[in-house]
This record gives C-alpha cells, sequence and structure tokens, in this order.
C-alpha cells in the first residue's frame, strides 16, 4: 500500500532519461574538460620528462632525477641558443611593439588617404606563409652580401611581428571611450598632455598585451629563423637539431621554465588589471 | 571619431617608420624573390650562381614537379583547419557563455600551451604516439591496432599534428565573436519560440562568422606552408611544399625553383583567402 502511495506522489524519473538528462546539461563542461585535457598533454609531457635521469636521449623513462633542473646548461650549446633567443627576442620586441604602437595609432585614430591601403600592407605578412616570408627575405640579403646572422633575424623578426601588435594595439584603441579624451580637453589640457596622461595610460595594457604576444611569436618561431639565421643557434633550432638525435632533458627544463614564467607573468597581469579596475 | 584637429601630416608621420621597414624587408624580398623565380643557372657557373633570364618556365617545372606535394599541402591544411574549427568551437562557446568567473582563467589556458616551445610540443607528440610510447603497445595489446600499424610517420600523424599547433590561433578569434554577442539576441530568438539548436543555428553562428572567418585563416595560411609538423611527424611520404622549399634553398641549393614555388604557394593562397572572404561576406578582417 504505502509504496504504491509513494509512487504516485513521487514520480521517479528512469535511470537512462535521468543519465542523459545530465549528459545534456554537462555536455559542454564534460567537452571542456577533455579539450583542456588535449592541449594539456604535450606539456605535462615535456614537464615529467624534464625529471628523467636519461643521460643524452630523453626517450624512455628510466628514474627520476632533479640534476637536470639543477644544471640546466648541462647540454652542450643549450644555454647559448637560449640566450641568444632571448636576446632577438628582446629586441624584436622593443622594435616591433614602437613601430607597431605607431601605425595603430595612426589608422585608428586618423582619416587619412591611403588608410585602406595601409590596413592591407599590414594584413599582408600574416597572410603571408611563414616559410615565403624566410626565403624571400634570405633572398633579399643573399642579394645584398650581407650574411645570415643575429641582425638578420633580429630584422626578420620585427618584419613578421609588426602586423600582430597593430592589430592588438589598434583593438585597445578601438574599444577606448572617446569622451575620456574629450573630458581631458575640456579640462584645458592640450593634445600632448592629453595623450600623454589620459590616452597613452589607456591603451598600455593593449601595448603590454601585444609586447607579451611579440615575444613569444620572436622566441618560439623557427621557420624565419631557420632561414635567416645562418650557423647562429637559436633555442628553437637547438630543440629541431636535437630532435633527430633526441633531446638532451634540459631543453624540457628550459621548455617548462618559459611556461610557468609566462603563466605568471600573465596571471599577474590579470590581478593588476582587476586591481585597478576596483 | 577623432576628437582633435590635427596636422595632416600626423599620421603620415605616425606610419612612415614602420612602413619603411616593410617596404624594404617585406615587399622588396617579395619583389626580389619574384625577379629570383625566373633566373637559370650561368653556363659553367659554380652550384649557386644564376643570372636573370626571364625563364616563366621555371614556374612550370616547379609547379609540374611538385604537384603532389602542393595537393598534399592544402589537402593537409584543409583538414587541419576543418578539425581545428570543430574543436574550437564548442571550446570557444564554452568558455564565452558557460564558464562564469572561470573566463579570463580558462582563456589564460587555452594560450598557456603555446609558451612551451611548439617544437618541444609536437616532439612530446611525436613520442606519446611513437613505438617507445606507452599508447602505441597497450593499443597494440588491445587489438585495437594492428602489430604491424604505426601512428607516427603517416598523414594522420601531420594532419594531427598541425590541428594540435594551430589550435590557439583559432580558438581566440572564435572566442572575441563569440563573446561579442549581445546575450539579449539569443533571448529574444527564444522569446520567438526557437528552440535552441534553432537559436544556435540561426542566431549564434550567423553573429560568430567574423570569429570563423579570422580563425579559420590564422590557421589554413600557416599550416599550408608548414613543413615542421611533416618533418617531425612524419615520412617521406608525407612530404608537403614547405619540405620542398626548405630542401631547395638549404640542400640544393635551387634558389629560382625555391622562389618560383614559394611565388606561387603565396599566389595560390592569396587567391583562394580572396575568394573565401568574399563567400564567407566579411570584409572587415584586421
Amino acid at each position: 500500500m504505502s509504496t504504491k502511495i509513494k509512487d504516485a506522489t513521487i514520480p521517479t524519473i528512469p535511470f537512462k532519461a535521468r543519465l542523459s538528462r545530465w549528459f545534456g546539461r554537462n555536455l559542454l563542461r564534460i567537452y571542456m574538460i577533455f579539450g583542456f585535457t588535449y592541449l594539456f598533454i604535450p606539456v605535462a609531457y615535456t614537464f615529467a620528462f624534464s625529471f628523467n635521469d636519461s643521460g643524452k636521449s630523453n626517450l624512455i623513462w628510466k628514474g627520476f632525477t632533479l640534476n637536470n633542473w639543477q644544471n640546466p646548461c648541462g647540454a652542450p650549446q643549450i644555454c647559448n641558443a637560449l640566450g641568444n633567443s632571448i636576446k632577438i627576442g628582446f629586441l624584436a620586441t622593443t622594435f616591433a611593439t614602437i613601430l607597431g604602437t605607431m601605425i595603430a595609432f595612426a589608422i585608428g585614430r586618423y582619416q587619412f588617404k591611403g588608410r585602406s591601403s595601409s590596413n592591407l600592407l599590414i594584413f599582408l605578412p600574416m597572410a603571408t606563409p611563414e616559410i615565403v616570408l624566410g626565403a624571400s627575405l634570405l633572398s633579399l640579403f643573399l642579394v645584398f652580401k650581407i650574411n645570415p646572422g643575429f641582425w638578420p633575424t633580429v630584422i626578420a623578426h620585427v618584419m613578421f611581428c609588426i602586423s600582430f601588435v597593430v592589430v592588438t594595439v589598434k583593438a585597445r584603441i578601438a574599444s577606448l571611450d572617446p569622451r575620456l579624451e574629450q573630458a581631458a580637453m575640456d579640462l584645458y589640457a592640450n593634445e600632448l598632455e592629453t595623450f600623454r596622461r589620459v590616452t597613452l595610460p589607456l591603451v598600455a595594457p593593449g601595448i603590454a598585451g601585444a609586447a607579451l604576444l611579440a615575444f613569444s611569436l620572436s622566441f618560439d618561431d623557427f621557420i624565419i629563423t631557420n632561414f635567416n639565421s645562418g650557423t647562429l643557434i637559436t633555442f628553437p633550432k637547438f630543440v629541431y637539431v636535437a630532435a633527430a638525435r633526441g633531446i638532451p632533458a634540459q631543453a624540457n627544463v628550459i621548455g617548462s621554465s618559459m611556461f610557468f614564467l609566462a603563466l605568471a607573468i600573465v596571471i599577474a597581469g590579470q590581478l593588476v588589471n582587476r586591481r585597478k579596475a576596483r | 571619431m577623432s576628437i582633435t584637429v590635427p596636422k595632416v601630416r600626423v599620421p603620415y608621420l605616425l606610419l612612415f617608420p614602420g612602413f619603411a621597414f616593410l617596404f624594404t624587408f617585406f615587399i622588396l624580398p617579395i619583389v626580389n624573390l619574384a625577379q629570383t623565380s625566373t633566373q637559370t643557372p650561368i653556363a659553367g657557373g659554380d652550384t649557386g650562381q644564376y643570372e636573370q633570364s626571364f625563364a616563366f618556365s621555371n614556374y612550370i617545372h616547379a609547379f609540374l614537379d611538385n604537384r603532389e606535394q602542393f595537393a598534399r599541402s592544402f589537402i593537409y591544411a584543409t583538414l587541419a583547419t576543418v578539425f581545428a574549427l570543430a574543436i574550437a568551437y564548442p571550446l570557444a562557446y564554452a568558455i564565452a557563455f558557460k564558464s562564469g568567473k572561470f573566463k579570463n582563467i580558462l582563456l589564460v589556458l587555452v594560450v598557456a600551451p603555446f609558451f612551451t616551445s611548439f617544437l618541444l610540443r609536437t616532439i612530446a607528440w611525436k613520442q606519446i604516439l611513437g613505438e617507445e610510447g606507452f599508447l602505441v603497445p597497450t593499443l597494440r595489446n588491445l587489438h585495437l591496432l594492428g602489430q604491424q600499424t604505426t601512428i607516427t610517420s603517416t598523414s594522420v600523424a601531420v594532419v594531427a599534428g598541425m590541428t594540435y599547433n594551430f589550435l590557439p590561433f583559432m580558438t581566440l578569434p572564435l572566442y572575441a565573436s563569440l563573446e561579442r554577442i549581445d546575450p539579449r539576441t539569443i533571448e529574444a530568438s527564444g522569446d520567438l519560440y526557437a528552440n535552441g539548436i534553432t537559436t544556435f543555428r540561426r542566431v549564434t553562428v550567423p553573429l560568430s562568422m567574423p570569429g570563423v572567418v579570422a580563425g579559420t585563416l590564422l590557421t589554413f595560411i600557416p599550416a599550408a606552408g608548414d613543413y615542421v609538423n611533416a618533418s617531425i611527424l612524419g615520412s617521406p611520404n608525407t612530404k608537403m611544399i614547405g619540405n620542398v622549399i626548405e630542401s631547395r634553398y638549404f640542400k640544393i641549393v635551387d634558389y629560382p625553383t625555391a622562389a618560383a614555388l614559394s611565388f606561387t604557394l603565396m599566389a595560390a593562397i592569396l587567391i583562394l583567402v580572396t575568394l573565401y572572404i568574399r563567400k564567407a561576406g566579411t570584409e572587415e578582417l584586421v
């Protein structure tokens, strides 16, 4: 008797239906978990194998060690390569950010004749495959009898980073509220003061983001660098060459450190932004 | 738009240094590349010495000798773009609409793998999927994979590697355009008795088209010219046009053919991109 009443008052949903409803509701969450797992598998693998007591070739797990982390320069040439990549990255980022920001202000702030062809000139390097950019620049250097090496690589990196800087900074300029600048002008600030005290601080996060993007593009670039660096070794080139014989675990240490460093910078930036927003 | 009344020259002064740089190190090299592509070897000269002779036949030879690699590059790049779109769209959608206060963190996590050198990640995939990894022997023991079948050194591995490596380029523009959608348009669609699927198909997808266009271009273009995935994860049977250009330059020192191939690749991509943008109907790209 009593069970019948219960059945009548609380209709039980069959298990299958409940399961499918749960899936329907959480499908995207489950998908997200799979997606992020997929993204992070090789990162986790690289990190795990940075602790491998591997000797020369880091293919098979042989045991846990901290030696690689204590001695990241242990593999021949690796820190030389890393140093070159960092130097090239800083120089390329500095030049590309300055040139790109100037272009972004011109296109984002002014109406002028040739504006749409300027946009095209910025778009074209992004629509050209890296191998064409690298090969064509090398041909030019060869014509002028300039040997590939450090400065040709810096020039190549500035060239392909400019467009990304322009696009990033331009997006930030477009999202500015023009009333803030009008207010500054109303308060008798002249053009230069308005730019320095209002516009520039507002655009600064966009410029910082563009610089971070430029550095990571430059630091990670292999194809264009391979064409224009000659005998100079950068970190990606080191990894590519070493791959044939087996990569030393120190490369995993450096790759993982870059990952954590970049993550820390991005999170710090987010925290600063959030505090400012309050 | 502009609130100041600037001197007419200001934008040009701002543009000048950057454009002078791009002109010298982007436009000039491309022009020079076009010139190189029609050169022929100097009779009796050393290897690597060429003279201008307007030999447009270079293009015909370059294309006919490598049409297989050209076809492969465009097929692989198209497949990688389609797979990346299929993986990235739900991901970007979930981050934009279903992640609440974790939005920023999740967005950082999409870009984060990007900071470990992409070569290291590609090589990690090679080792995970390779003969010495644990995955292939396990799958073989479970009879899910034939005893002779391998994953690396196949076209599947190359396309998978490309899909993986260009995923952030697809996800970020998609997220940017999805995030910009006014939630009221989606509510309005529901108020007009559209169900979830109809709303998604008729409202969300059309509004996210700029992101789809930008994402597919940012994936397809580098993928078509890529040779790193093919040389790490592939075999001689998966060579792409990038591999051919690279070896023409460095191993054979055949600059004219390399230049003709580069130029053909660039032209093919530009034509495809133009057609695609026309078809997708978005002019506002950058």
